[in-house]
């Protein structure tokens, strides 16, 4: 039997399936399914020092292949978060990605001292949502404001710190460098598109923020590609996310160059998809001989120029 | 059974009731025993990335029943399937209606293709109800045998006046007063009831919609703006609702 078996800046998943941020809530709903334990880890919807109410509805739009969702943040806040939901989460024998997002660095920087107090298992910095208008991706899109906040937050997080990157970017392997060279112990990505949809019976659009982030198999391609890109410029792990919906494209991500996967938009079409992948990943690595899933990441043997 | 599940049902029955509008029977004895009134399903649709939220119109006989009209897409990938067909469906889902233990005068008022979210609790509290379906025309009018056998006294309005009356549901709501309101249907539809229901003093019960994902209340997509504990805040009309006391919700001026 092949080990699922990962480690991700010194913290050990039992298999590298993450829920993503914002597709899997806390964890509860989706307890009915399976035990929470099926995962290696799940990444909690983005988290804010105070409460946020999010956006006006609709907030929800489907795309080809894919969906763009308008939520913005909606969360109740870190200490409540600490309170309510942190110790039914710690229960659930899964790994715990808090994810978080802040206005300013100061925000940033006092939810991961926060959070270092706390039991979660690593801390991610989301600096890429495009749905609100201080969500952090101002700083996510260049080198420089990637590095000050990565830079500054890692003075008060005691936790691993992993870092999620935009790919609303010209260059992503820059971005990563940036990253890493600031003292990222791990990257994720990648976090949504910014797109649109118009209705154009009324000529509105169909999001209420005008735009939103796209993701699901639509991005995958665009995923598989920037995860690649990064894997040749740092040496930290990669979390591998975007369109993730069956096992094939999870060893597709892992071959990019991902040590371990995040699933979101897919447990939407269908809420057992973990299970499915994973099946579907051991099978794999059984019928391969392939011993443990490191074996796999980075593993593509792309074309040299000269072709 | 878990609180909700996935399944996979065959199409026992499917009809066209009304042009465009298709009533389907699907076999699913754990769903069936465990829906309530009001509640609803998310049907997959092959090939598309979300599932498309449909109320659970009846439940009897093991069986789910569904009542849906073609829209987009989605629909009319369901709409192609037949009996003997299977539908990946997740379920049952929401809040549905608080029915009163017994007794006391209903009124359900429907507006066109939010009448068949009303049938399953009209069933269980038909005796001494009243029906009011609203509808464009004739051809539109569906389910008023459905709500006579349950029991209520059906009324129904057309906008063109093809059947029953001519005008607005909220043109015959006035009546010997309920002691309860139940009503789904267009948004100004809803507003208007809710707005009678307050006057008259009477408890009234909206089922709303709202663009979903994951229709659990995990990916907090189906904003809707309540006013609960004296402060307004975004519930989600998948886990909240859909169905909400009239009192609670925030109407959006637009
Ligand atoms: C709780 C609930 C119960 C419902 N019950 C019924 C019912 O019993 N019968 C019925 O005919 N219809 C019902 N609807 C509406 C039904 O979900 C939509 O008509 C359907 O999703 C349209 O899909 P489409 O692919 O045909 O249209 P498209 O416009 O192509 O759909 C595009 C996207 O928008 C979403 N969408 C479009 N219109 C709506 C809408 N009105 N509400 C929510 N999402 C929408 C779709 O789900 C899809 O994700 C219900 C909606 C909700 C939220
Ligand atoms: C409804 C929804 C909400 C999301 N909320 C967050 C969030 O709060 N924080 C974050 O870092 N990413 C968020 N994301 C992005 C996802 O975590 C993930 O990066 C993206 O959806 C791509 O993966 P997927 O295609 O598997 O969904 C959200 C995505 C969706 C669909
Ligand atoms: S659809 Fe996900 S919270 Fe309602």
């Amino acid at each position: 039997m092949a080990e699922l078996r990962v480690q991700i800046a010194g913290v050990t998943l039992e298999n590298p399936l993450i829920a993503a941020s914002g597709a899997f809530g806390f964890g509860r709903e989706y307890s009915e399914f399976y035990p929470l334990s099926t995962l290696g880890g799940i990444s909690c919807k983005g988290i804010t020092l105070k409460e946020r109410s999010g956006n006006p509805p609709p907030r929800i739009a489907e795309t080809p292949s894919g969906m763009l969702n308008s939520v913005g943040l909606q969360n109740p806040g870190v200490e409540r978060f600490i309170r309510e939901d942190l110790p039914w989460l710690r229960e659930q024998g899964t790994r715990i990605l808090a994810n978080i997002a802040g206005n300013t660095p100061e925000e940033y920087c006092e939810m991961a001292e926060i959070l270092s107090g706390t039991d979660v298992d690593l801390i991610e910095l989301n600096i890429s949502c495009p749905n609100v208008k201080q969500g952090g991706v101002q700083f996510g899109t260049s080198c420089a404001g990637v590095e000050g906040i990565v830079s500054q937050v890692r003075r008060f997080c005691k936790k691993p710190l992993v870092v999620k990157l935009s790919p609303n970017v010209a260059d992503i392997g820059e971005i990563a460098a940036a990253a890493e060279a600031a003292g990222a112990d791990a990257l994720s990505m990648i976090n949504t598109l910014t797109g649109m949809r118009i209705d154009i019976r009324t000529r509105r659009p169909i999001l209420h923020n005008n735009t939103g982030g796209l993701s699901g198999p639509a991005v995958f391609p665009v995923a598989v590609r920037m995860v690649w890109q990064a894997r040749q410029r740092v040496k930290i792990p990669i979390i591998g996310m975007g369109g993730v919906s069956c096992w094939q494209d999870a060893v597709e991500m892992l071959l990019a160059g991902a040590s371990a996967l995040q699933i979101g938009t897919v447990l939407f079409t269908d809420p057992y998809a973990p299970v499915k992948i994973l099946d579907g990943l051991r099978r794999y690595l059984d019928e391969n001989g392939i011993a443990a899933v490191p074996d796999l990441t980075g593993q593509v043997r792309p074309y040299g120029k000269e072709g | 059974m878990k609180r909700y599940d996935v399944q996979s049902c065959r199409i026992a029955a499917k009809r066209e009731i009304a042009p465009g509008i298709f009533d389907v029977w699907v076999e699913a004895p754990e769903f069936a025993a465990a829906a309530q009134p009001g509640q609803f399903a998310q049907i997959l649709v092959p090939g598309k990335t979300l599932r498309r939220p449909i109320s659970i119109c009846d439940a009897a006989d093991g069986m789910l029943r569904f009542v849906f009209q073609v829209r987009g897409g989605g629909t009319a990938r369901l709409a192609k399937d037949s009996a003997g067909d299977a539908w990946d469906i997740l379920a049952p889902l929401g809040h549905g209606f608080s029915l009163p233990a017994r007794g006391g005068r209903a009124l359900f008022v429907g507006g066109g293709i939010g009448v068949p979210p009303l049938l399953f609790a009209a069933r269980q509290l038909g005796a001494g109800a009243r029906a009011v379906l609203g509808f464009r025309s004739r051809d539109g009018v569906i389910l008023e045998e459905d709500f006579a056998r349950a029991g209520c006294e059906v009324a129904v309005a057309t906008e063109d006046g093809s059947a029953g009356y001519h005008g607005l549901v909220t043109g015959c709501l006035d009546g010997p007063d309920p002691d309860a309101v139940f009503a789904c249907g267009p948004t100004p539809m809803l507003r208007a009831v809710a707005a009678w229901a307050e006057e008259k003093g009477v408890p009234c019960q909206l089922s709303l919609e709202e663009r979903m994902a994951c229709g659990l209340g995990a990916c907090l997509g189906c904003a809707c703006k309540l006013r609960r504990d004296g402060r307004e805040e975004y519930g989600h009309v998948c886990k909240d609702g859909p169905v909400f006391d009239a009192r609670e919700i925030v109407w959006e001026v637009e």
